[in-house]
């Protein structure tokens, strides 16, 4: 079965090579590295991103880099354990939302690339595992580097991300203890509202600088 | 290094001593806050008194100064890195890593002299890689306890057993350890301005991420923290609240893997 799926794998890499759809079944360190660099080509060459518009960065994320994470598991994480509580309905919700803010304070943290160099280190895992980090290392001239981990899971062929640790910290666990504050305050739909609020007041911000 | 005599490290030690004996007095957590912030309320109103004065005084000052030309910036980053790898150095012999110790002496040989008094991070160039370490790191591989989550005033975030490191590390300090207090303060300035420049940008995004910034920044100190410990590798349990699968009629779905490493 598993000679069967390298096999199928393997075939697809072959003639799937210049088709995005199919780029998801490489390897995960391939996957995350030729991310980033389609990601960086882009910014490095776009001005309107560069001086800070970050519709045209939010665009950019949703398009090149949102298919290849996993926000339900994501979000399954930064709620911890009240996320049992939450109805199938309010999960998707709450997923909808986290993935906006993600999005929307990532893609404005894109518009301050300016010229680091980012390092990536050799995959640690076994050709069996189903759980691995690909780790790597942005690099600017005068300051310390940051070092960029990227937890990904396999989910039948493809690979998805559903931790990014900066520094060491996951962005995602990080969220934790607030959205844990939010739910002992409003429940579930508390954290919500503050959710949807914050990406409202985040577009505000976006709108004016345009 | 020469002990320091001076009196306002003196009156630094004393207070801290002070914060330090009564936090051990009141540290007991309270129902329903986070259990490594007894002091939140105390430590609230320092975060808010810290982010007045950043966006008042710090910031605009390294807004300013982020103006200079990047070769001067990456100078004074480098200057003051080099006065920091001897007890860099230390600290990893401290911990057991002789290597890096040793290695962390030949940086500092080869920056002070070669690099024009550490202007120029030749030793990176030639492979010996720049380490971050400090006794607040030393006293946590050693098994001190973080203890209580303390915001201290113009530092921000730390906690019980850092904060000890931090007055072992002002000790030492070579900036400290100027005599007159003009110079050193000018010095003290530059080197809290560079490090405050090297910032612009996250905290806009902390800022943006966060639904409340202080949980944020705490929740990002104690994971860094325990991250710089283990050199960036700290070892990581598989998360009891991350739930896979728990909604679906599938018990027998196979468990997550933990992390490897």
């Amino acid at each position: 079965m598993k000679k069967i799926a390298s096999l199928f794998a393997a075939l697809t890499l072959g003639i799937g090579i210049q088709c995005a759809a199919f780029a998801q079944s490489i390897a995960p360190d391939a996957l995350v590295k030729s991310v980033t660099d389609d990601v960086i080509t882009i910014v490095r060459q776009d001005k309107a991103i560069q001086s800070g518009d970050t519709r045209k960065a939010v665009d950019l994320v949703e398009t090149k880099v949102l298919p290849y994470f996993d926000f339900a598991h994501m979000t399954r994480l930064a709620v911890g354990k009240d996320w049992r509580q939450a109805s199938a309905e309010q999960k998707t919700v709450l997923t909808h939302e986290f993935k906006n803010l993600l999005v929307r304070t990532y893609s404005n943290a894109l518009t301050q690339y300016r010229n680091q160099h980012i390092d990536f280190k050799p995959l640690k895992a076994k050709p069996e595992d189903t759980d691995v980090v690909v780790r790597t290392e942005v690099r600017q001239p005068g300051a310390k580097p940051v070092q960029i981990d990227y937890n990904l899971e396999k989910q039948g062929d493809n690979w998805k991300v559903y931790d990014v640790m900066v520094a060491g910290v996951s962005l995602v666990t990080n969220y934790r203890d607030s959205f844990g504050q939010e739910v002992r305050n409003g429940g579930i739909d508390g954290l919500i509202k503050s959710l949807k609020d914050k990406n409202k007041q985040l577009d505000t911000t976006v709108s004016a600088k345009k | 290094m020469k002990k320091n005599k001076k009196p306002e490290l003196r009156a630094v030690r004393r207070s801290a001593a002070t914060l330090l004996l009564g936090l051990g007095l009141t540290a007991c957590a309270g129902p329903g806050g986070h259990p490594k912030d007894p002091l939140e309320p105390i430590n609230r109103a320092t975060f808010r008194f810290n982010e007045t004065a950043d966006r008042y005084v710090m910031r605009p000052a390294a807004e300013v100064y982020d103006l200079a030309p990047l070769p001067v910036k990456v100078g004074v980053g480098n200057f003051f890195g080099n006065l920091a790898d001897v007890w860099i150095g230390v600290n990893n012999l401290l911990q057991g890593k002789f290597a890096e110790g040793l290695s962390d002496g030949g940086r500092f040989l080869v920056n002070s002299t070669a690099g024009m008094l550490g202007v120029f991070d030749i030793a990176t160039e030639l492979g010996l890689e720049k380490h971050d370490e400090d006794f607040g790191q030393t006293l946590g591989l050693w098994g001190v306890g973080d203890g209580p989550y303390i915001v201290l005033p113009l530092l921000g975030s730390s906690n019980l057993r850092d904060t000890a490191g931090l007055i072992g590390d002002l000790n030492v300090d070579p900036v400290m350890a100027i005599n007159s207090s003009g110079p050193r303060n000018r010095v003290t300035a530059l080197r809290f301005i560079n490090r405050r420049s090297q910032l612009l940008g996250a905290d806009t995004t902390a800022e943006q991420a966060s639904l409340d910034k202080y949980d944020y920044m705490r929740s990002f100190y104690i994971q860094y923290r325990q991250s710089q410990i283990y050199d960036g590798q700290p070892p990581r349990v598989k998360d009891p609240d991350d739930e896979a699968d728990m909604d679906e009629a599938t018990p027998a779905a196979p468990a997550r893997k933990e992390n490897q490493e």
